[in-house]
């Protein structure tokens, strides 16, 4: 009896077929709509992201990816596959890091990647080469024997990062990989990511994180409230929904109240948050004497090229990391 | 005048348990009429009707014989229960020993509160079992009151010593092994079901030493008859000492536990 | 026989051949546990011997069927029916339960081929090799105490297992219910009455004209079963109280399976 039967890749459409295909797509839960029509196509070796704030629909969506949630319309096709009657054969080709980590309390480190890859129908030999393996790629081979408790939450989210490549995945879907994770990890993870790309894997990830999705997503969604409300390469939607620089300023408290009318004459589009003030220019430095000659004292104020977190704020009136 | 310490802890107990605890004290409650019925009742009528055994129950009737047993028992199992996994679960899962210590509250006012909680676990846990006997018209007798006294006793008396143990110990894996081998060879063998000279004389000494069988005894004599005076100092004195030494040894191990 | 078992292996489904999956990763949990299992074998020698020396002492014979048969040897087969009972109701509910809502393992489980059929199958065959474990070891003691007269009583082997899967399996679909731990109270308010009525420790004919409720309960017929393959009086009747197990089994992993389904399928 052939002990490994790892499904390879079907040739069954050209390459150039999208790995995702989705077409308005609606999740209900009860009575309340997370996710309210949304089409999206995920293209074979390419990294796609899902940008949005809280409660967005993000996790929704991914989850109805992995296959383990149907959808309740719409019509999507994951390697050129239905997900309501082929969800076994697409999860076999697909790795999955949930937003939470769900790692086997009960199992060692090593453990939980041994089993996972039996999950797979992997045979024990391969499963040790590949935890093995893994276990050096995400940095944690001296743990190999540890419990999962005892693990930091970093070193947990790369353990369940790990777990997802046993199968060697074509697809990869990655909730918020990064949450959680200090600076230093999170470079370390999107070099990993890199890899994978490089090796043909196609990604799919979530993130808060603007400088995440301008990094590491060829083309990216950002959804708000069920809906997706922009879509393109980090560059482009830059172009199309901001300014080429931003002026941030910091007024006393005192001004704050009055200061949207004060700055209209400008004729900018203008951005009051709890802490600063944004204003969208293609001169950033001619906007600041210009606020000067309005006679408004700054406290602070910084010239900066917009980035996603502007076109986010744009398009969803809110900012990320509220 | 401000609550005393312990009966904050006695009360935070309380509060933690109390919504998973409705249905419990409901179901406790009718529990013993149902065990009573099958085993009291009917394994009754086959005792009842053999030969000789009448003698051997000292001339109780098997339910009469049982029924006040079931007291006792009941005060172990609450009192064994409490002292292992939820003792634990304070420690290690929930931590909320752990978290008293930064609190003005000392170790020796947890082990008082959690005395008075036992205390309250068992009685609750009798509960069923003492009306069952009240409302049975062989069993009935004031002698209820005291018998409800030792149970908490014999319940303490598992309670505070196993309890001085758990907070020694730091994975819940052994409590298993004593409840396998230390609780059900006592519910079983310790006098409950039948009389203790129906055991090898070599293993009935085992039966004396532990704080269940006094409990049976005493139960036993308080609400159906023949008590001597004499066995119930003894009896009375077996369970104090298990009680008190199991008190001074959670002072010792929780103090050592808390202020790790 | 290897050839013939090399064609055959193929054909096993594929659906059976994943759920073993799970029972690899039970395995690989109790490994360190295994003193736990072990000491199992300990709790039915202790109801035996209490059985034999309290109410064998106390009780002599009683009457079944017109035969007259000793205490002992009459309440051990219903204590082996109703410890593969608890034994599979508390692999199925608590421990299913707690992975379920606590461990989160099956969201795991489920991000990989295999689905909540697979999930069901796979814990019921680990409850069920636990219950053969237990079993065994209660017919190992069975016989060195002297307490079957009948060769039949290797059946009841597989009759246990049988009780097991019934039990298991609704186990696992009440789970599944299941709302919070404070629900787990009503679990030994069903298994308690149980046990205690199902011709456990009196025969049938003293329950009169209330036989009739004895025999829902499952537990009854799996008493009977064992009892009668343990005293050695085995007759075709027998295969209804088969049935009725068989019955339950069934039924208990279509709703379990479903119910998985719809819980961890959102
Ligand atoms: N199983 C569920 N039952 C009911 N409502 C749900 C369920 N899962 C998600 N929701 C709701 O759907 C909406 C979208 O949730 P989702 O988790 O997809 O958001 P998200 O974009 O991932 O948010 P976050 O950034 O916080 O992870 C939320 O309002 C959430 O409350
Ligand atoms: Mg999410």
């Amino acid at each position: 009896m052939p002990e490994t039967v790892l499904t390879q890749p079907a040739e069954t459409a050209t390459a150039t077929a999208p790995v995702v295909a989705a077409v308005d797509i609606r999740k209900q839960f009860g009575a309340f709509e997370a996710v309210r029509g949304v089409s999206f196509e995920v293209r074979r070796g390419e990294c796609f992201g899902f940008l949005g704030p809280n409660g967005a629909g993000k996790s929704s969506l991914m989850r109805m990816v992995s296959s383990v949630s149907p959808a309740t319309s719409g019509t999507m096709s994951i390697f050129g596959l239905d997900p309501r009657t082929s969800g076994s054969q697409i999860r076999a080709r697909m790795g999955v890091v949930p937003q939470t980590d769900n790692l086997d309390q009960e199992l060692t480190v090593e453990e939980n990647l041994l089993i996972y890859g039996r999950y797979f129908d992997l045979s024990r030999a391969e499963c040790r080469r590949r935890a093995k393996d893994l276990l050096d790629f995400v940095q944690l081979g001296d743990r190999a024997q540890s419990r999962v408790e005892p693990l930091s939450g970093g070193m947990k989210r790369r353990l369940t990062i790990a777990r997802s490549l046993m199968s060697k995945p074509e697809l990869l879907l990655l909730d918020e990989p990064t949450t959680g994770l200090d600076p230093q990890a999170r470079h370390v993870l999107w070099d990993r990511l890199y890899r994978l790309k490089e090796q043909g894997v196609t990604l799919v990830l979530t993130t808060h994180y603007m400088d995440e999705a301008e990094q590491l997503c060829d083309r990216l969604v950002v959804v708000d409230r069920g809906q997706i409300v922009a879509e393109g390469s980090p560059a482009q939607l830059i172009r199309e929904h901001a300014t080429r620089e931003v002026l941030e300023i910091r007024v006393a408290a005192s001004v704050v109240a009055g200061i949207e009318s004060a700055l209209s004459s400008l004729g900018l589009r203008t951005e009051v948050l709890p802490d600063r003030v944004l204003l969208y220019s293609n001169n950033g430095e001619q906007t600041l004497k210009d606020v000067h000659e309005l006679g408004i004292t700054t406290l602070s104020s910084l010239v900066r090229r917009s980035s996603l977190e502007d076109v986010f704020l744009r398009l969803t009136g809110r900012t990320l990391n509220d | 005048m401000t609550t005393p310490v312990a009966v904050r802890v006695w009360e935070g107990q309380i509060r933690t348990v109390w919504n998973a605890w409705r249905t419990s004290v409901a179901l406790s409650m009718t529990q013993p009429f149902i065990f009573l019925a099958g085993m009291g009742f009917g394994v009754g009528a086959l005792v009842d009707a053999g030969d000789g055994a009448q003698s051997s129950l000292g001339g109780l009737s098997y339910v009469q014989f049982l029924a006040p047993a079931l007291l006792a028992t009941t005060a172990m199992m609450a009192g064994a229960f409490e002292a292992m996994w939820p003792v634990h679960d304070g420690f290690y899962w929930r931590r909320t020993f752990e978290a008293v210590a930064a609190t003005p509250v000392s170790p020796r006012a947890v082990v008082n509160g959690l005395m008075l909680w036992w205390t309250t676990r068992v009685v609750v846990g009798v509960g069923g079992v003492a009306i069952a006997l009240v409302v049975m018209p062989s069993t009935r007798s004031w002698g209820i009151i005291p018998a409800v006294v030792v149970s908490v006793l014999c319940g303490l008396g598992f309670a505070a010593p196993i309890a001085s143990w758990t907070a020694t110990r730091t994975s819940d894996t052994p409590f298993a092994a004593l409840q396998r081998f230390v609780i059900t060879p006592l519910f079983l063998f310790g006098g409950a079901f039948y009389p203790l000279t129906a055991l090898p004389g070599a293993i009935r000494p085992v039966a004396w030493v532990t704080p269940l069988w006094h409990g049976v005894e005493l139960c036993r004599s308080f609400t159906v008859g023949n008590s001597s005076p004499y066995g119930v100092y003894v009896h009375l004195g077996v369970l104090l000492a298990w009680c008190v030494a199991g008190y001074l040894a959670c002072l010792v191990t929780f103090d050592r536990r808390i202020r790790r | 026989m290897s050839t013939g078992l090399l064609r055959i292996a193929p054909h096993i489904p594929l659906r059976v051949r994943r759920s073993t999956r799970l029972v690899e990763r039970s395995i690989m949990v109790y490994r360190r546990t295994w003193m736990i299992i072990v000491s199992g074998f300990f709790e039915p020698l202790f109801y035996l011997l209490s059985i034999r020396i309290g109410f064998g002492a106390l009780i002599g014979d009683v009457e079944v069927d017109g035969t007259l048969v000793d205490y002992a040897q009459f309440v051990a087969p219903a204590l082996m029916a109703s410890a593969a009972m608890n034994g599979a109701v508390y692999d199925s509910t608590m421990n299913i339960f707690h992975k379920l809502r606590n461990a989160k393992l099956y969201d795991t489980v489920l991000s990989t081929p295999l689905g909540p059929t697979e999930v069901a199958l796979g814990e019921i065959a680990w409850a069920l090799i636990r219950g053969l474990i237990y079993s065994t070891a209660f017919l190992v003691c069975l016989v060195a105490l002297g307490m079957t007269s009948s060769w039949w009583v290797v059946l009841t082997i597989p009759a246990c297992a049988l009780i097991g899967l019934a039990f298991s399996s609704f186990g696992m679909a009440i789970t599944t219910y299941m709302r919070g731990w404070n629900d787990f109270e009503f679990i030994p308010a069903a298994t308690l009455p149980m046990f205690l009525f199902s011709a456990t420790f009196y025969p049938l004919s003293s329950y009169g004209s209330y036989a009739w409720v004895v025999e829902l309960s499952p537990l009854y017929h799996g008493v009977a079963l064992i009892r009668a393959l343990s005293l050695g009086e085995v007759e075709w009747s027998m295969v209804g109280h088969v049935v009725v197990l068989g019955v339950v089994s069934v039924i208990g992993m279509r709703i379990a399976s479903r119910r998985l389904a719809t819980l961890l399928m959102t």
